[in-house]
């Protein structure tokens, strides 16, 4: 098994969501995150004093996948939340040991 | 019109004065509560955002109480003291007060009763001290707060709400100022310093306390380096906008009567609010590049300010004109703080007591009965200065006083850790919101357990059995 880890701008997560659930993935983890890469911060103004604000809001998502899907997986994550901006975010997919459902205590790919 | 009085020559309760005065009193405790506390809460970072709105509720708690014991006798009690306060035991408690009383006099009015004209001050009072917290934000004792407020209210503000409007030195008083530099006539100086409702007693008193008091107690941890943004700028403007809707209640209250004054104070007061927020977004769009949703709200109360001590006297469209004025001023002053190095974290100084200053000296300059630019000479101008600058020195003085005292007393600073931490669990042991729920465990005093039982497996096993019974 796989995890997909995906940073996204947070306004694409309604396509990625659609994207992935018409592909058969049938459940994901997001949340809130803030960093930067290409895209640097941007600068607001409180009463004349400019601030710098270096983080960027964004959101994780997280897919836990079969081995065999991973790639494509990627794919339709990457076609879906691409707009060709800078600050569109990364996706990166590293294995996973074992994966337990806790309600039925299901343990492996069952538990996806 | 005639004097409304019973056939005892007792003047006659006005039933409509006393409505309207009640309703303004309460427009007035908004402001405070809680207009002023969301504005300046909403204006501070997220660790800080309850002690910011406790600093203005536990002023009014403690304000109220002194004002009904000792504040009112001592700002309008009726024997005067070399023009500086009024006896405080004269009326001590409100024993004594009358069930009519017609304050200044007025032709054509009725009294109310005296309770309500208490009640309207008292309002008065509450939120001047409260003025004062937003300079010193995130870094001060609550307790030495509420010591600061008993005595600041005591010392500068009865003092000079009794010179300005309990007949005391800064009146029309014979015995007053402006009667000994332009000479007097049947008793009442010929020129009459115009405070209608608090430049000099309200703004430029608790303006100048706030730059006093940053200069005592110092910068907070990281001022200039670390961004202290607004947490809640929706928040912001909802105080705002109370503060507005408020200071109806402030302004027009202060006629005493339901009138054609109170009517012009009322337009006044909108139109300069309107131009001051307008101007500072001027200057912020001309200087900064945008118009911010903080520097209208930032407007909205310079003008407030600045119309406050003018409303009466001025025409609706020299009201403009004050506004946008006060507005212009007000933003360009904020800077200072950061070329100066000083850390008024909110900018009482620069909206309440440039704008406060501006629109006490500018109603010697746009009065329609005495202003310089009607022709009327520089007499009132004179005066007016004179009254903004007693109040700038008398609010000076008494702050540094009591603020280097309780430096070396009680000390005001909490700890720098406290301070990096945040205010609000130091000092209050809350936090303002919990949005991403953390459900965390009830402590040990919620348990019944002692203090010293603080150990985790005992909390554990308490939680557990008083747990399963919830």
């Amino acid at each position: 098994m796989k995890l997909v880890t995906a940073i996204i701008k947070p306004h694409q997560l309604g396509d990625v969501k659609d994207a992935l659930e018409a592909f058969g993935v049938n459940g994901m983890t997001v949340s809130e995150a803030s960093g930067y890469g290409r895209q640097r911060g941007h600068s607001e103004v409180y009463r004349g004093a400019e601030y710098t604000v270096d983080f960027v809001p964004k959101l994780r998502l997280e897919v836990l996948v079969e081995d065999i899907d991973a790639t494509s997986v990627v794919d339709v994550i990457l076609k879906a939340a691409q707009t060709g901006r800078i600050g569109d975010g990364k996706i990166w997919v590293v294995p996973v040991e074992d994966v337990a459902r806790v309600r039925t205590g299901e343990h492996g790919a069952a538990a996806l | 019109m005639t004097t409304l009085v019973t056939a005892t020559g007792e003047p006659k309760i006005d039933y409509a004065a006393t409505a309207y005065m009640i309703i303004c009193a309460s427009l007035v405790l908004l402001m405070t509560v809680p207009g002023l506390a969301l504005f300046y809460g909403g204006l501070n970072r997220v660790k800080t955002v309850l002690n910011m709105m406790m600093m203005s509720f536990g002023a009014f708690g403690l304000v109220g109480i002194i004002y009904v014991i000792y504040g009112y006798s001592m700002s309008f009690g009726p024997n005067d003291i070399g023009g500086i306060f009024a006896n405080p035991f004269d009326k001590l408690g409100l024993h004594d007060t009358s069930h009519i009383v017609n304050i200044f006099h007025f032709n054509g009015y009725g009294g109310i009763p005296e309770l309500v004209f208490v009640g309207f001050q008292l309002t008065f009072a509450a939120i001047t001290v409260a003025l004062i917290s937003g300079a010193i934000a995130d870094r001060v004792k609550f307790s030495t707060w509420m010591v600061f407020s008993g005595l600041w209210v005591t010392l500068s503000y009865f003092t000079i709400a009794h010179m300005v409007w309990g007949g005391g030195l800064l009146s029309a008083n014979a015995n007053g100022l402006s009667a000994k530099i332009f000479g007097a006539a049947n008793g009442v100086a010929k020129v009459v310093p115009i405070d209608f409702a608090g430049g000099t007693v309200v703004h430029i008193n608790a303006g100048m306390a706030a730059l006093v008091l940053v200069l005592v107690i110092g910068k907070r941890v990281g001022f200039g380096k670390v961004a202290m943004r607004p947490h809640n700028v929706p928040v912001v403007m909802l105080g705002a906008g109370l503060l507005w809707f408020g200071w109806f209640g402030f302004n027009a209250g202060s006629e005493l009567a339901p009138d054609t004054t109170a009517a012009l104070v009322w337009i006044n007061t909108t139109v300069a609010t309107c131009a001051a927020m307008l101007g500072w977004l001027v200057v912020e769009k001309l200087r900064d590049g945008h118009a911010t949703s903080v520097g209208a709200a930032s407007g909205i109360v310079a003008g407030l300010v600045a119309i406050t001590p003018a409303c009466g006297a001025l025409s609706p469209i020299g009201s403009i004109v004050l506004g946008a004025v006060a507005g212009g001023l007000s933003a360009m002053a904020v800077g200072l703080k950061f070329r100066f190095g000083y850390d008024d974290s909110l900018d009482v100084v620069g909206v309440h007591l440039v704008s406060g200053l501006w629109g006490t000296i500018g109603a010697g300059l746009l009065a329609t009965s005495t202003g310089l630019f009607y022709g009327k000479g520089g007499k009132q101008l004179v005066i007016q200065v004179v009254i903004a600058l007693s109040s700038v020195i008398i609010s000076g003085v008494v702050t540094l006083v009591l603020g280097l005292a309780l430096k070396k007393t009680m000390g005001w600073r909490i700890s720098r850790d406290d301070e990096l931490v945040g205010i609000d669990q130091t000092e209050h042991a809350e936090s303002g919101y919990d949005l991403a729920e953390r459900e965390g465990r009830l402590g040990a005093a919620s348990l019944g357990l002692h203090a010293g039982a603080m150990r985790h497996e005992e909390i554990t096993d308490a939680y557990e059995t008083n747990g399963a019974s919830a």
